[in-house]
C-alpha cells in the first residue's frame, strides 16, 4: 500500500470535507488529481480495505440496539448461530472464546421491538439469551489509527 | 465531548424525516462524484447545501459521530479482535471507563451490566492487534492503567465472524 492510499485511509477517517466538492478538496490537499482520489478510493473499497465512506452515527440514535450472547454447546453451535444470523434485526454476529461464545448486536425500531426480537431468538434457538445494553458510551471516535511497518 | 457540545446535545431537538433519511443514504457509503452531498440530495429531494447544513447540525450535536472513511480492520492485517471485559466499581465507572475509551487503540468502550453470577464484568473495551500477542499487550496496558479497580477480566478473542453488515433501519 503507498503512501497516498495509507493518508487516504489514515487522514480522511474524521474530518472528511463537509463542502461541494470534497474529492477535490482532498485532491488539492494530498497533491494529486480528483480523479485519482476517486479511482484510489474505489480501489480501496474493492479490495476490502474501506468498508465506505460515510456518516458514523451514535449508538442507539435511530432505533434501539444491545449486544446479546448465548452459551452455545459446541455440537449446537451452527444451528444457532444460523438461526440468530437470519434475523434481520442481528447485524453483527461474532464466535468468541469463552463459555458464552456467541456474541450478536440487535438493533431494533424501539424497546418493545428489541425484546420481541430477544424472546424470538431464545424460542427458536431453545437456548437463554443475555442481553448487556449500553449504559453509556465513554468513547470519543476519532477513527481508528493505522500503522503500517 | 467538550461542554458546547454536550449543552447542544441537550438542546438538540428529535431528528426530523429529513434527517433520518439523509442519516440512512449516508450509511450506505458517499457517493463516488465530484459532488457528493448533492447528488444525495438529489436522491432525497432537498439541495446540496441542505444536505451539508445538515450534516453539519448533526455533527455539532453528537448524532453523527464522524463523517470519513471506515477501515476495515481485517483486511487491513488488525485480525486479532478481543472483547475485553472488566469488573470495576459502579462508583468509579465513570472516571475509569473515560481513561480507558480516551486509549487510542480501543475502538468502543461501553458501561454494560453485570449478570452475575456467571458474568461479574461492567466495562467492555474493544481492542483490536495484528495478533493475540499485540492485543494481550494492550489488554496488560488497560489492567496497569486501572490498577487496584480491576477486580478481574477476560478477553474473548473472536474466532469467526458469522455476519457482518451495516445498521439496517427500517
Amino acid at each position: 500500500m503507498n503512501n497516498i492510499d495509507q493518508r487516504l485511509l489514515n487522514d480522511y477517517q474524521h474530518g472528511f470535507p463537509l463542502s461541494a466538492a470534497p474529492y477535490a478538496d482532498i485532491a488539492h490537499e494530498l497533491g494529486i488529481t480528483e480523479d485519482e482520489v476517486l479511482t484510489r478510493l474505489q480501489a480501496l473499497k474493492a479490495s476490502g480495505a474501506i468498508s465506505r465512506i460515510g456518516a458514523v452515527v451514535r449508538p442507539n440514535t435511530i432505533g434501539v440496539s444491545t449486544l446479546a450472547a448465548i452459551q452455545a454447546p459446541t455440537e449446537e453451535l451452527e444451528r444457532i448461530a444460523a438461526i440468530v444470523s437470519a434475523f434481520p434485526e442481528v447485524n453483527h454476529n461474532y464466535e468468541r472464546e469463552h463459555a458464552i461464545n456467541l456474541w450478536f448486536v440487535i438493533t431494533a425500531r424501539n424497546a418493545l421491538h428489541r425484546a420481541q426480537v430477544l424472546t424470538n431468538i431464545a424460542a427458536q434457538t431453545g437456548y437463554a439469551v443475555h442481553s448487556f445494553p449500553l449504559e453509556r458510551d465513554f468513547h470519543i471516535d476519532l477513527g481508528f489509527e493505522l500503522k503500517w511497518t | 465531548m467538550n461542554r458546547r457540545a454536550d449543552i447542544k446535545q441537550l438542546q438538540a431537538p428529535l431528528l426530523d424525516a429529513s434527517d433520518r433519511q439523509l442519516i440512512k443514504a449516508t450509511q450506505a457509503g458517499l457517493p463516488r462524484v465530484a459532488r457528493p452531498y448533492h447528488a444525495i440530495g438529489e436522491q432525497l429531494g432537498i439541495g446540496g447545501e441542505e444536505v451539508m447544513q445538515r450534516l453539519q447540525r448533526m455533527l455539532d450535536c453528537g448524532i453523527v459521530r464522524r463523517i470519513g472513511a471506515v477501515p476495515n480492520h481485517y483486511a487491513l492485517g488488525y485480525q486479532a479482535n478481543g472483547m475485553s471485559v472488566w469488573n470495576v466499581p459502579d462508583e468509579h465507572i465513570a472516571e475509569l471507563g473515560r481513561k480507558i475509551g480516551a486509549l487510542a487503540f480501543v475502538s468502543h468502550a461501553y458501561h454494560r451490566p453485570r449478570h452475575l453470577p456467571e458474568w461479574p464484568y461492567n466495562l467492555f473495551a474493544m481492542v483490536h492487534g495484528k495478533d493475540r500477542a499485540e492485543v494481550d499487550a494492550k489488554v496488560r496496558q488497560i489492567a496497569a492503567l486501572l490498577g487496584e479497580s480491576d477486580h478481574g477480566h477476560t478477553v474473548l478473542f473472536s474466532t469467526r465472524i458469522l455476519k457482518k453488515t451495516g445498521l439496517r433501519l427500517s
